[in-house]
């Protein structure tokens, strides 16, 4: 194998200029308004804040997972583009950072960490072991440790590949992989039950981290798929990178597309089906007033267009329609974590104004950020990967 | 000696990257009809043919959505329209229960539809027989051998084609004839004695499985229940000489509450003799409040006026407050309860004597409420 990596072909070039100064700009105005937001309005900005988190989340967390299943199945195709989730992993490295903000307004955000409230309470009394304000601690910092321990062990051994070439970092990190999978499974369910669920600590649903997981994968996806678009547009990615392999992207998103509604129809029909009111007041709480037209709207920017926007083969081909789609499908993500979080803040009906938008822009301000620090100075192609070659030669 | 028909010129190759350049430069030469054959799917060799996208998809899709909306045509006319049931309080047309049976049909009809659309329109069924069957090309592209097969049009002939052949690189370069044989051939499927074959199989089949599953080999699971020494009813019995299991009771036997009616055909007499036994007491009406909503009201409705829920079904009885029937004795009333009257039929096997008495109470207190007197008002 190791001799088909000589022939490749790559100089490292950094990443496009406008890139860079999109990123900074976006991550400057996000800061600012992010701070005049906390000045303001500290309930609303803690709850502006979730979404941020739960991005942040959905795009490292997700790209750990792609980069941990591409090794886990002896993905090629995937091979040349690995670098792009690598890059965009790093996120976590700030989720921390923005939990800081989550935690120290957990008092105006979770109902559950009102000690008095969970006394009177006897269902929340019952839930007491595990909502209350230590063990949450506890497992932020668990799954915050689990992340950037993985995040660091997948991107190490993969740099390292890129000068010594060596096979054997690959295996090792299919082990890895292979010890990352049930964390991952652990960690993003338990994450989505204690930042999402537990703002109505109430409710319940077991197919809620599965819920989230759809979402997750799916943000992941576009973002890397529109950054791959990019930098191959832009002439910044190796060459050979061909039609089938954004098939290969817009398959993937298509799957998850489906997969995302069958899991979001799945819990509604069943709550809706079964009738029980401890169930049905949190879909009624997003069915009250405006709510209403944001959950249609949901539907319609999260299934209904891309489905068929991506349903023929040409279309998944198309890299201007499929470019567009990945950021379609990222903000289809960041309106799914809004309708999980703000109606718990307003139940009356929705708002929108500054406050949600200089989040959402302070998010890819930080996701770019990490992805140019990142990209700036390693090699954006994994050159040192026996399945690189093999990878450029993917046809369908 | 039939006559024989040239087909086209093969080749074959010895790894898929030969047949994918092969495939490659056969298109950009120009051939319009030429197919390849691999032991297995080859990646790439769309491109390398430079085939269109495939139209079968668009099968997929109309038979899909036709799947997605006559399911919702089926649910929405069975529950919503021809027989509409309240199920758990959701109202009749309650979308989110029918988006699964959308979804399975929506699969089915796509998935069924696009293998029945590829086999008779894309293979042209019945049509089963191809030149290249039969041949030794064939049989090495069906084991370990990747072939290409191109046919000659306006711009080649078979000779050209041999050359470029051997340009490529191609091993056993053949011509492949068919002849008048071949293009008479029948499908076998399609023969009438095939067919007859076929339908004396599944006679035979399903006979066998019937009698094996229901004859041999039939087993009552945990029997010792089911099978008893008794008599159940409308069962035979070989101990009483008619051969019936049931027995007709002693002569005289009357059911408990069940006394014989003394006034059949003798209304007048009944209204004479007959006294209601029962006290006007609040168990006796709730009692017969039951039982006029229950039996009475569809007719009379529930407040006697003879305003009927029958939607015109039934001709509608005159009211109960007219002066004739509020001057009826109980006994009469018993009567027309007990006999029927006119088109209204006999309650006697619905309802007891006492629930008949106590129908009968509340029936006065409806007449009492509809002409109270001026000292009920105190």
């Amino acid at each position: 194998m190791s001799e088909h990596n000589t022939n490749i072909e790559y100089t490292h070039r950094g990443i496009p200029p406008v890139l860079s100064r999109v990123s900074s700009a976006l991550l400057l105005i996000g800061i600012l308004v992010a701070i005049i937001s906390y000045l303001t309005d500290p309930v609303r900005s803690a709850f502006n804040n979730i979404v941020l988190l739960m991005l942040l989340t959905s795009v490292g967390v997700g790209s750990l997972f792609l980069i941990g299943i591409e090794y886990l199945a002896g993905a090629v195709w995937s091979t040349p583009f690995r670098r792009v989730f690598e890059f965009l992993a790093s996120v976590v490295l700030v989720i921390p950072v923005i939990a800081i903000p989550v935690y120290l307004n957990v008092h105006s955000v979770y109902h559950w960490s009102h000690t008095d409230a969970v006394a009177a309470d006897k269902i929340l009394s019952g839930k007491e072991p595990y909502l209350n304000e230590t063990f949450f601690l506890i497992r932020l910092i668990a799954y915050f440790v689990v992340w950037i321990v993985f995040y660091f062990i997948f991107t190490s051994n993969s740099k390292k590949q890129d000068k010594t070439k060596d096979q054997k970092l690959t295996k090792r990190n299919i082990r890895f992989s292979a010890l990352f999978m049930p964390l991952f499974a652990l960690t993003l369910t338990f994450s989505a039950i204690d930042f999402l669920m537990s703002l109505e600590p109430h409710w319940f649903s077991t197919i809620f981290g599965v819920y989230f997981f759809a979402g997750t994968v799916l943000a992941s996806l576009a973002a890397g798929t529109f950054l791959v678009i990019m930098f191959v547009q832009k002439g910044y990615f190796i060459k050979g990178i061909i039609k089938d392999h954004y098939y290969s992207f817009g398959a993937l998103l298509f799957a998850f597309i489906n997969f995302w509604a069958y899991i979001a129809f799945s819990q509604y029909m069943l709550i809706w089906y079964a009738n029980l009111p401890e169930e049905t007041f949190w879909f009624i709480n997003k069915w009250e007033g405006s709510w209403m037209y944001f959950s249609i709207f949901l539907i319609i920017t999260h299934f209904l267009v891309p489905y068929f926007a991506l349903l023929s083969q040409p279309s998944k081909m198309n890299e201007k329609r499929l470019k567009f789609m990945s950021i379609w499908i990222l903000f289809a993500h960041i309106i799914d974590l809004y309708w999980l979080v703000l109606p718990t803040f307003n139940p009356e009906g929705f708002v929108f104004s500054w406050n949600e938008i200089g989040f959402i822009i302070l998010g890819l301000g930080l996701i770019l950020t990490m992805f140019n620090w990142k990209a700036r100075k390693e090699n954006i192609i994994p050159i040192g990967d026996p399945k690189l070659k093999r990878g450029l030669d993917f046809r369908l | 000696m039939n006559k024989k028909y040239l087909y086209g010129g093969v080749g074959l190759f010895d790894s898929p990257d030969d047949i994918i350049k092969a495939a490659s430069e056969t298109s950009e030469k120009g051939f319009k009809k030429f197919d390849v054959h691999t032991p297995y799917p080859v990646h790439g060799m769309d491109s390398a043919m430079k085939l269109k996208p495939s139209k079968l998809a668009y099968f997929s899709l109309v038979f899909g959505l036709t799947g997605t909306f006559s399911a919702l045509a089926l649910m929405y006319w069975t529950s919503s329209i021809d027989y509409p049931v309240i199920i758990g309080g959701k109202p009749f047309f309650s979308f989110p229960a029918y988006v699964p049976i959308m979804f399975e049909l929506t699969v089915l009809l796509a998935a069924v539809m696009t293998v029945v659309t590829l086999i008779s329109i894309f293979f042209k069924f019945p049509n089963i027989s191809h030149p290249l069957h039969d041949t030794q090309y064939m049989k090495a592209v069906s084991s370990d051998r990747y072939g290409i097969c191109i046919e000659p049009d306006e711009n080649h002939t078979i000779e050209e084609i041999e050359l470029f052949l051997k340009s490529l690189g191609a091993k056993d370069i053949t011509k492949i004839y068919y002849d008048d044989e071949e293009l008479k051939y029948k499908n076998v499927i399609l023969q009438p004695k095939f067919l007859l074959f076929l339908a004396l199989i599944a006679v035979i089949v399903s006979g066998a499985t019937y009698f094996s599953l229901n004859k041999l080999m039939f087993m009552q699971p945990f029997n010792w229940m089911r099978e008893q020494a008794k008599v159940i009813p409308q069962e035979s019995s070989a101990f009483f000489t008619d051969g019936f299991g049931m027995r007709m009771p002693v002569e005289g036997t009357v059911a408990r509450e069940n006394l014989p009616y003394l006034f059949k055909n003798q209304p007048e007499e009944a209204g004479k003799f007959l006294i209601n036994p029962l006290e006007a007491n609040e168990e006796n009406l709730n009692l017969g409040k039951k039982k006029y909503d229950i039996y009475c009201s569809p007719c009379h409705g529930y407040f006697g006026e003879g305003d009927s829920r029958l939607r015109g079904q039934f001709p509608n009885p005159p009211s109960i407050h007219s002066e004739k029937v509020r001057n009826w004795s109980d006994g009469r009333i018993f009567h027309v309860v007990t006999e029927g009257q006119n088109i209204m039929p006999s309650y006697s096997t619905q309802l007891t004597n006492n629930e008949r008495w106590a129908t009968i109470l509340y029936l006065r207190v409806l007449q009492r409420s509809f002409n109270a007197k001026e000292s009920d008002l105190r």
